[in-house]
């Protein structure tokens, strides 16, 4: 059985399954308490778990996420929110250079099960602060894992994976998506870290992306099936491991790659695709894989800003038709 | 009651009714809050018509530090603000159709709608931001003023923060560097009761925000921020100080916020009764009154005043609608000084 759930509603039930289940784990952050959340996220919980479990923080980033990594170098299990990943550059000492690697300075002896998370990536005309994606900056850290995932069924399973996990893990959300609604599986379920999905079975070309680009992708790929041309479209899921074998297995089939990336363009996801790509599946490859990211620029205010910055649908379909040598 | 207690009642009435100040301070303040006033509940309706977009963060009912900021200071001097900042912007000389066009993300706007609500900026009167980080222009401030300082101006730099902003481990490490090297830097923390939906009170054990400065020895004091007289006052004598070459200076000025801390915010969690608590201390309202009782100015004097506002941000209005949206390819404008910056464009 299944229900309809929004992405806000599915990770809040992930998080209070497993609190009910795990005395360790907590939730904290800004606002995540008393106001339920900036996003309404964790809503009810402080009425469920209470104040011992779910809690306000001032705004502190770098300070609550140090005392995030303590908690779980000595047991715990926290979750810790950030407002969005912005903010979350203020922290970015504690979990580079802490949880990443806690584990590997302490010669195994402690290990740093925590849960880094908030949304990620440009949510209408916020300009250059509140506009960036960080998949690509946590995805670079070896010591982390990246899970970037707006579907809801998914993303409840992986987050669930993910405070499970002993490893610290970075989950990058939509501050856009947080209300869209999907087919949520009643009962225990987890989605394991590190497998991409294919969203869209498709021949002719494949769309590898992640977060709210897989919608982008999808729109893209329903007008280019009108145009008689079948993509096939992959939603990474996770960033960090990432799962190339599911990606060369497409191109081997569809001999052409595209991948959509609201990163920016340089050192991110999309090159890391490009390179797998081009070195275990060069030889099924008929056109140099492409990518579509969002403008190497800071975002400005202006909405004629935005709609130049982001990739768009026509981006898409102007980058399929290029791998597939169609003009115009 | 007590004869004492009620003659020295009396006393302090009287004294904070006399005007110490002559006309055109009172007008000037007057009409700096009004035109925010109205700059702000213009901006409002805008955005309820979907004209203004994004976060925007109205200053109604923090008018009177702006003003008290303004007119204590001289000019060479800086400022730097949080997202707040509207009203700082306006009191910066910003004009109301810069800054409204800017909201529209018109390419008339104060940076070219670039930057919006959040990020006005005016180089020419050493306005150095509004900034969305929360805390992040703490330390920036410092180091506005660590230049002055270097360069040898008797220059000073105001660095305001939010109540929210004074829990960030950058202001304490600002507070510490600011103090040991005596840098110029007046530091003010607009304390409006909240930070989004938390109050002063619910994250710290030190509700006393002006406290925070006495750890390290740096001159610290509360200031009523209603009331531009008193503001005026506090950064005067402050500002005294710092240009005595005696280091920096903290206020924490006690205001409060009318609106919601975004547009998006119902403000569920505080009570009706606190918000008209603050409506009756409004600091326009007070001030018009003492103007008239003390017979500062006519009424008709402040129908104009009243007139002339009203008159600028339809102004302003105006041009924000008529203005064209900057072109597209101006996002690859303003990232590199480097004019020919090699961007990537796959
Ligand atoms: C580093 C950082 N963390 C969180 C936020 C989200 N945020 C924006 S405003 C705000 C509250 C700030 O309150 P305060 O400093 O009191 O300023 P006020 O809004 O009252 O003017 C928060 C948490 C942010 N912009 N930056
Ligand atoms: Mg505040």
């Amino acid at each position: 059985m299944a229900r309809e759930l929004a992405l806000r509603d599915a990770l809040n039930e992930a998080m209070s399954e497993e609190m009910r289940r795990d005395e360790t784990v907590f939730l904290m952050g800004e606002e995540v308490a008393e106001y339920n959340g900036a996003y309404k996220v964790s809503k009810g919980m402080l009425d469920e778990f209470g104040p011992r479990r779910v809690i306000d923080t001032p705004i502190a980033e770098l300070g609550f996420t140090g005392i995030g990594v303590g908690a779980a170098m000595n047991g715990l299990r926290p979750i810790i929110e950030f407002m969005t990943w912005n903010f979350a550059v203020l922290a970015f000492d504690q979990i580079v250079n802490n949880a990443a690697k806690t584990l590997s300075q302490s010669g195994g002896q402690f290990k740093c099960p925590i849960v880094f998370r908030g949304p990620s990536g440009a949510a209408g005309q916020l300009a250059q602060q509140h506009s960036q994606t960080f998949e690509s900056w946590m995805g670079n850290v070896p010591g982390l894992k990246v899970i970037s995932c707006i579907d809801p069924a998914d993303a409840k399973g992986l987050l669930k994976s993910a405070i499970r996990d002993d490893d610290p893990i970075c989950v990058m959300e939509s501050e856009l998506l947080y209300g869209y609604k999907g087919e949520v599986p009643e009962g225990e379920y987890l989605v394991p870290i590190g497998v991409a999905r294919v969203r869209k079975e498709g021949t002719d070309v494949t769309i590898v992306s992640y977060n709210k680009m897989v919608l982008t992708a999808l729109e893209a790929a329903e007008e280019l099936a009108k145009e008689g041309i079948s993509a096939e479209v992959i939603d990474l899921r996770t960033i960090r491991p990432l799962d190339y074998g599911t990606v060369v297995n497409s191109v081997k089939k569809t001999n052409r790659l595209v991948v959509v990336d609201e990163a920016w363009p340089f050192a991110g996801v999309s090159a890391e695709v490009a390179y797998e790509i081009q070195k275990y599946a060069f030889d099924y490859l008929d056109a140099p894989v492409t990518r579509v990211n969002s403008a190497d620029t800071s975002l400005g205010y202006a909405p004629t800003f935005v709609e130049e910055y982001l990739p768009n649908p026509a981006k898409v379909i102007k980058a399929v038709k290029e791998v597939m040598y169609i003009k115009g | 009651m007590d004869t004492a207690v009620e003659n020295k009642k009396k006393a302090t009435r009287k004294k904070t009714n006399k005007p110490k100040y002559n006309k055109e301070t009172y007008l000037n303040w007057y009409e700096l809050m009004l035109r925010i006033r109205r700059f702000e509940e213009r901006a409002l309706m805008a955005y309820g018509q979907q004209k203004i977009r994004g976060f925007c963060h109205v200053y109604i009912g923090q008018e009177a530090v702006s003003a008290g900021i303004e007119s204590a200071l001289k000019p060479g001097d800086a400022i730097v603000t949080a997202y707040r900042q509207h009203g700082i912007a306006l009191g910066r000389g910003v004009s109301a159709k810069a800054a409204m066009a800017e909201l529209y993300g018109k390419k008339t706007g104060i940076v070219k709608g670039k930057g919006g609500s959040m990020h006005f900026f005016f180089a020419e009167n050493k306005y150095f931001g509004g900034n969305g980080i929360v805390g992040a222009q703490i330390p920036i401030g410092t180091g506005i003023g660590f230049a002055e300082k270097y360069k040898g101006t008797d220059n000073l730099c105001v660095t305001m923060f939010g109540d929210g902003a004074a829990r960030q481990g950058a202001l304490h490490e600002s507070f510490n560097m600011a103090m040991s090297w005596k840098l110029p830097v007046l530091y003010i923390c607009e304390n409006n009761g909240y930070a989004m939906g938390t109050s002063v009170g619910r994250t710290t054990n030190v509700a006393d925000i002006y406290k925070l400065g006495l750890g390290y020895d740096m001159p610290s004091e509360q200031v009523d921020g209603m009331s531009p007289e008193s503001v005026h006052e506090a950064v005067a004598k402050a500002a005294k100080h710092i240009r005595a070459g005696k280091g920096p200076y903290f206020l924490e000025i006690q205001t409060y916020r009318y609106k919601g801390h975004s547009v998006s915010d119902p403000a569920k969690y505080r009570t009706k009764e606190e918000v008209e608590s603050y409506k009756e201390k409004d600091p326009i309202k007070v001030t018009e009154k003492g103007i008239i009782a003390n017979k500062i100015a006519t009424s008709q004097e402040i129908n104009k005043i009243k007139e002339k506002v009203k008159a600028e941000i339809e102004e302003a209005v105006t041009f924000a609608e008529n203005s064209d949206f900057p072109d597209p390819s101006g996002l690859y404008e303003d990232n590199y000084m480097q004019k020919d910056y090699p961007f990537i464009k796959d």
